[in-house]
C-alpha cells in the first residue's frame, strides 16, 4: 500500500457514504431534457404525432385515411432514402452536398445501360450502384486524407457531378414506355400493393427495410459504434484505437451507395429518367429531413430512425397544407422553422448532464 | 539492473518543422517497475510518451520491445503490442456508454451466426467485464454501466480512462498526467491503483507535474530536459528540490545518474 502523506490523513475520517442531494434538480422539464437525451428520435416522433394529429382534425376523415398517409410515405420515400445516407455522414460531424446529383448520375447511368446499351437490367443496375459508390469513395478520400472539410469537398463534387452528368447524357430524358419495354427491372420500387385502402410501394417497403438495418448497423455493430465516436470526437477516437479514416472513406462511400439505391427507387416512382432532376435540391431536401430528425450537425449524435420522422413530418405537413389549399409557400416557410426548431432543440438537450 | 528492460529507445529525434521536439532522446523501461517521467513544460515529455505509444512516429531512432525492435505507425499498433495508454485528455467518446468506451475498438461480438454474420455485438458481455474491472479497482459508485460518458464527474471519467488501459495492458501502461485533474481522495485511489497495477506485473510509465506523487509511487525517475534524457536518479536518494533543480538546469546532475 502506499504511504500516506501528511495532508491525506484527514481522508481517513471522512464520509464514506455516496453522496445524496435533494432532488430538488429534478424538475418536470429537467426530467423530459434529460429522457429527450437519451431517446434522440424522440422529440421528431412526437413533433410527428402532433403534427399529423393537428391536420386530422383540422381535415377530418380525408386526410386521416390509410390512403393518404400511405401516399404520404410514397412522396417521402426517395427523400427518406437519401436522408438515410446524409445521416451516416452528418453522424460524422460532415455533411455531403454531393447526394442528390449522385443519385441523378446514378439514374441516368443506370437507364442508359439498360436502355441506350442493352445490357442486361440486372446488370446495369449494378453499374448503376456501383457509379454511386464510387462518387462517394472520391469524397471520402478527399476527407480522410486530403483532410479537406467535407462541406468545400461535396460543394465540389455536386458540382463536378451535376456536370458530368448533363455532359454524359447530352440532356436526354429516357422515357417511361422505353424503360418499360426494355427494362421493366428498373420500374421494380415503383410496384405496388394494397392492403384495404392503403397502397404502399415497394420503394417504400425499401426505405423502412433500409433505415432498419441501418438503426441496427449503427447501434449493435462496431462499425456504427465507430462511426458515432468519430463524429463525437475524432481526436480521441483515434487515440483509443479507431481506424479513423476507413471509417469515414466506409461512411462516405456507403452514402454514395445508398444515393445510388435511391436512384432505382427515384426510376420506379419518376417512371422516365430526367438528367434534369439534377438542379433538383435533393440534397438540402435530405439534409432537412436528417437536421429536422434530430441528427446533430456537430456529429455522434442522434438516431436514424429520427431521420424517417423527420422525413415523414415534411411530407405530413406539405401534404396537409396543400390539402387546406394553403399557398405551398407556406409549407417552404414551415420547413425553415421546424429546421431551426430541431437544432435549437438539440442544443438545449446537449446540455444536459445527468 | 541485472533485468533486460522491457522497453529501451536510443536516439529518438522528433521535428516539427523548425521546433525539435526530441534531440537523440534514449529511454528504457524494465520490467515490474513504476517510471516517472519528468521535466519542464516544452520539454518534450509528450512527444517522448507519443512516440512509444504510437501517436507519433519518430524521424529517427530505434525502439525495442523485448528485445525486438518495433515501429509503431498508430496507436492501434501500439496496443497490439500491449501497450496501453491514459491520455492526458483521455481519449473517450462523450456520447458513447461506459462499456462502449472501454471496448472501443476491440468489441467483443456475440458468438455464432449473430455474431460472425451480423456483426452484432455482445452488449451483456461487454458490460460485464466493463463492470467487473471498474469494480475491482474499487474506482467509483457508478450507478449504470450503460449511461454516457459524458455524463460521468472528470474523476470517474479519469477511472473509465485507466480501468481501460489495467484491463487490456499486457506489457506496459502508460499514464500521462493521471492525476492531474483529480482532487485528494481520487487521486489517491489513481495512486493506489498505479501500485496495484504494478504489483501484477505490469511497469508503468507515468509523467506527472505532481511531484509529490511522483516521489511516492516512483521507482526511477527519468528527467526529460530539451528534448533529451538529462539523467535517470533514485528518488530515495534524491529529494524533490534536486530533481526540480536538475530539470531546470538550475543544478546540474551528477555524473552517475548520467550514466544511468
Amino acid at each position: 500500500m502506499s504511504q500516506v502523506q501528511e495532508f491525506e490523513k484527514a481522508l481517513a475520517n471522512s464520509e464514506t457514504s455516496v453522496a445524496a442531494f435533494d432532488e430538488h434538480g429534478t424538475s418536470l422539464v429537467k426530467r423530459i431534457q434529460h429522457f429527450l437525451h437519451s431517446t434522440p428520435a424522440a422529440v421528431p416522433l412526437i413533433v410527428l404525432v402532433l403534427s399529423i394529429a393537428v391536420f386530422g382534425v383540422t381535415i377530418g376523415g380525408r386526410f386521416f385515411s390509410s390512403y393518404t398517409l400511405t401516399l404520404i410515405l410514397q412522396q417521402i420515400a426517395i427523400v427518406g432514402i437519401l436522408g438515410a445516407a446524409q445521416t451516416l455522414v452528418i453522424l460524422t460531424a460532415g455533411i455531403d452536398l454531393s447526394i442528390g446529383v449522385i443519385m441523378v448520375i446514378s439514374a441516368v447511368i443506370m437507364g442508359n445501360c439498360a436502355v441506350t446499351y442493352g445490357l442486361p437490367t440486372l446488370l446495369a443496375v449494378v453499374i448503376g450502384l456501383a457509379a454511386g459508390a464510387a462518387c462517394g469513395l472520391l469524397n471520402g478520400l478527399l476527407v480522410a486524407y486530403m483532410k479537406l472539410p467535407p462541406f468545400i469537398v461535396t460543394l465540389g463534387t455536386w458540382n463536378i457531378v451535376m456536370a458530368t452528368n448533363f455532359i454524359y447524357s447530352a440532356n436526354e430524358t429516357i422515357r417511361d414506355a422505353d424503360v418499360d419495354v426494355q427494362a421493366p427491372l428498373l420500374h421494380l420500387f415503383g410496384l405496388n400493393f394494397r392492403i384495404g385502402t392503403a397502397v404502399l410501394t415497394f420503394g417504400v417497403i425499401a426505405m423502412v427495410v433500409l433505415v432498419l438495418i441501418l438503426w441496427y448497423v449503427l447501434n449493435h455493430t462496431a462499425w456504427g459504434r465507430h462511426v458515432y465516436a468519430v463524429g463525437d470526437d475524432p481526436e480521441a477516437a483515434k487515440l483509443s484505437g479507431i481506424q479513423t479514416k476507413k471509417v469515414l472513406i466506409s461512411v462516405y462511400t456507403l452514402a454514395g451507395l445508398i444515393a445510388a439505391f435511391a436512384a432505382w427507387v427515384s426510376i420506379g416512382r419518376n417512371g422516365s429518367i430526367s438528367p434534369s432532376a439534377a438542379v433538383t435540391d435533393y440534397n438540402l431536401q435530405a439534409i432537412t429531413a436528417t437536421v429536422i430528425g434530430g441528427i446533430s450537425l456537430f456529429g455522434g449524435r442522434g438516431s436514424i430512425l429520427g431521420t424517417l420522422f423527420g422525413a415523414m413530418i415534411v411530407g405530413v405537413v406539405s401534404m396537409g397544407l396543400n390539402m387546406l389549399g394553403a399557398d405551398p409557400q407556406w409549407k417552404v416557410l414551415l420547413t425553415g422553422v421546424l429546421i431551426i426548431g430541431a437544432v435549437a432543440i438539440d442544443q438545449w438537450i446537449r446540455k444536459v448532464s445527468v | 539492473m541485472t533485468q533486460e528492460p522491457i522497453l529501451t529507445a536510443r536516439g529518438l529525434v522528433k521535428r516539427y518543422g523548425r521546433v525539435t521536439a526530441l534531440n537523440s532522446c534514449d529511454f528504457d523501461l524494465y520490467p515490474g517497475e513504476i517510471l516517472a517521467v519528468i521535466g519542464d513544460n516544452g520539454a518534450g515529455k509528450s512527444t517522448l510518451i507519443k512516440a512509444i505509444s504510437g501517436a507519433v512516429v519518430p524521424d529517427e531512432g530505434i525502439i525495442e520491445l523485448d528485445g525486438k525492435q518495433v515501429l509503431f505507425k498508430s496507436p492501434i499498433e501500439a496496443r497490439e503490442a500491449g501497450i496501453e495508454t491514459v491520455y492526458q485528455n483521455l481519449a473517450l467518446s462523450p456520447a458513447l456508454s461506459i462499456a462502449d468506451n472501454m471496448f472501443l475498438g476491440r468489441e467483443i461480438r456475440k458468438p455464432g451466426f449473430l455474431g460472425d454474420w451480423l456483426r452484432m455485438l455482445d452488449r451483456p458481455a461487454m458490460e460485464k467485464r466493463a463492470r467487473d474491472k471498474l469494480t475491482e479497482l474499487g474506482l467509483m459508485t457508478i450507478q449504470n454501466i450503460s449511461q454516457a460518458v459524458e455524463t460521468l464527474s472528470g474523476g470517474q471519467r479519469q477511472g473509465v480512462a485507466v480501468a481501460r488501459a489495467a484491463a487490456f495492458g499486457s506489457k506496459m501502461v502508460i499514464m500521462d498526467e493521471p492525476t492531474a485533474a483529480l482532487g485528494v481522495k481520487e487521486s489517491r485511489r489513481v495512486l493506489e491503483l498505479i501500485l496495484d497495477v504494478k504489483k501484477r506485473g505490469l511497469p508503468i510509465v507515468l509523467i506527472s507535474h505532481n511531484m509529490p506523487h511522483v516521489f511516492e509511487v516512483a521507482d526511477r525517475i527519468h528527467i526529460h530536459r530539451l528534448g533529451r534524457r538529462l539523467c535517470v536518479i533514485d528518488p530515495k536518494q534524491y529529494t524533490m528540490s534536486d530533481a526540480v533543480a536538475f530539470m531546470t538546469g538550475a543544478k546540474l546532475p551528477p555524473e552517475a545518474a548520467l550514466a544511468a
